[in-house]
């Protein structure tokens, strides 16, 4: 009787401690996604009820207006010459969802494609032509260096250099922070996908892309010093005013990876001679107040893609859709942190409400 | 009709989903805690094999209402035979709520399901409060239901092992019933 309690306690324990183990507990030094989203939202700002990345955005609504050329490389609907109707939003990469908009420095924008046929794309591209880091834990730990010290309140400049230290390619990014050109706008941005992906065509061939959102809208360049004499909302401002005016423009371009091209490493952008092809245009003409506009509650998951679209083997896709779900299950959670009751007018538009 | 054993068919299906169940629950446990790119795979192995679930549980209940099972054994305390009634509903009512939950939280929370490239249609209205409760559930009843099995497991091992009263191998063994079986029939 005694021998057999003991076995029965040694299977159910064995099975607990599996468990346990599979998710997590018996490894405190595992990043988990509920990690990373920590780690996202311990920046500085109160980010409860909002995304945790990203914090700080508007909403639009637009199409996408396919013109065809693309079916020769995917099957993916949206490709097909015709209009699909766009959900989108644009957003600062911060933490804190009261950020002011010169502190953004990377800006970008999200999309969900839908065609008739139920299927969707759903895209977060930004304005910065390559990732910082290449790796989840990479960005886990660039991120924990980000983070608010509670002592000081401010993030600890000595971990950012430790960092630095032992990540040489966060080099080329800080370069590009310190030389891109600010502008005052959403609208005259380039919104890239940074993360390679696969397009599949009709023979279940398949080829390596990067995409891009090619802004249509000369730059308005700014300089550095005078940004915070536009007012800490000048981006939602700045492209409310524009859509007063009329519909705003984006070309989407796939760019073709060559056959040596790394595909698993967002911190190197192919060369600028690769060919590259126009798949059509995104036509933004409504923006929302993100309370209660339509883009709040879709998590813009990279890996929600229609056939004909695929992951490529970039270890950063899978670490992004396990954090979005993780960051959208807390904010459903949080909403009523985040009140959708909007004191101003939430749609701006030059054209009537469809 | 009592008999001592299960019929073949609820056999093959109580360890074919035994199997499933218990690599739904590593699965799901392991792809929210992950940020490899095992995630993706987890998460495209976790959709079909609830769907599978799902429609293997409603085969299974109807075989199980058609076909009954063997009786407990008499001698066997009563709170024991409340226990073992209680929780094999739980076990029947989870195996159908956890791919259900998770269909519809994924409806509420405007996701488009995809199950082995297949679209599946919406369950549930989309709603960010629905899939809050809806989420929070298919984690804490994927607990319960882990827990379960384990209680399940236990006392399978419990009758097999300290009352040898033939309980186990009524749905564990294997080959033709023999007409010897020890165990008593009521």
């Amino acid at each position: 009787m005694g021998g057999a309690l003991a076995a029965i306690a040694l299977v159910v324990g064995g099975s607990v401690a599996a468990f346990a183990y599979t998710g997590g507990w018996l490894t405190p030094h595992r990043i988990t996604p509920a990690k990373m989203v920590d780690a996202l939202g311990a920046r500085g700002g109160n980010p409860v009820g909002h995304r945790r990345n990203h914090a700080k955005g508007v909403c639009f609504t637009g199409y996408f207006e396919g013109n065809g050329s693309g079916t020769a490389l995917s099957v993916a609907p949206m490709f097909a010459a015709g209009r699909y109707p766009v959900i989108g939003r644009f957003a600062i990469g911060v933490g804190d969802p009261l950020a002011k908009d010169e502190t953004g420095r990377v800006r970008s924008m999200a999309i969900r494609v839908t065609t008739p046929d139920g299927q969707e794309w759903r895209s977060g591209m930004n304005a910065m032509p390559f990732f910082p880091v290449g790796t989840p834990k990479a960005f886990y730990d660039l991120t924990v260096a980000s983070d608010i010290d509670p002592k000081t309140g401010q993030p600890d400049p000595a971990l950012m250099k430790a960092f630095g230290a032992v990540h040489p390619e966060l080099a080329a990014f800080g370069a590009w922070a310190k030389s891109a050109p600010w502008t005052s706008s959403y609208a005259d941005q380039t919104y890239n996908s940074i993360n390679a992906f696969r397009f599949v065509d009709r023979l279940g061939g398949s080829l390596a892309v990067r995409w891009a959102m090619v802004a249509t809208a000369p730059p308005t360049t700014v300089a550095p010093t005078e940004l915070a004499k536009l007012g800490s909302d000048f981006l939602a401002t700045d492209l409310k005013q524009r859509l007063s005016h009329g519909p705003l423009r984006w070309t989407l371009v796939a760019t073709l990876g060559g056959k040596d091209d790394p595909t698993n490493d967002a911190t190197k952008p192919w060369p600028a001679s690769r060919p590259a092809i126009t798949l059509g245009t995104l036509v933004v003409d409504q923006a929302q107040d993100e309370a209660n506009g339509p883009c709040r509650d879709y998590n813009y998951d990279p890996m929600i893609l229609p056939r004909g679209i695929a992951a490529s083997d970039d270890p950063l896709l899978a670490a992004r859709s396990a954090a979005y779900a993780n960051s959208f299950d807390r904010r459903t959670r949080e909403a009523s942190h985040y009140p959708r009751t909007a004191s101003a007018p939430s749609v701006f538009s030059g054209e009537p409400a469809k | 009709m009592t008999t001592a054993r299960f019929s073949p068919v609820q056999r093959l299906l109580h360890w074919l989903m035994a199997l499933m169940i218990i690599a739904m629950l590593f699965i799901g446990i392991g792809m929210v805690s992950t940020l490899k790119p095992a995630y993706l795979t987890l998460v495209s192995i976790h959709k079909p094999l609830g769907l599978a679930i799902l429609l293997l549980v409603i085969l299974r209940l109807m075989v199980r209402i058609r076909r009954g099972a063997p009786p407990l054994p008499t001698d066997l305390p009563w709170w024991q035979a409340l226990a073992a009634k209680v929780s094999h509903v739980l076990l029947y009512a989870l195996m159908f709520a956890m791919p259900l939950i998770g269909w519809s939280m994924l409806s509420a929370g405007g996701y488009p399901v995809v199950v082995a490239g297949v679209h599946l249609p919406p369950i549930a209205p989309r709603d960010d409060t629905l899939h809050a409760v809806l989420r929070t559930a298919h984690t804490w009843l994927a607990l319960l239901l882990f827990a379960t099995v384990l209680l399940h497991l236990a006392a399978a091992l419990f009758h097999a092992l300290a009352r040898r009263d033939g309980v186990l191998s009524s749905m564990a063994s294997i080959g033709r019933e023999k007409p010897q079986v020890k165990r008593q029939i009521s």
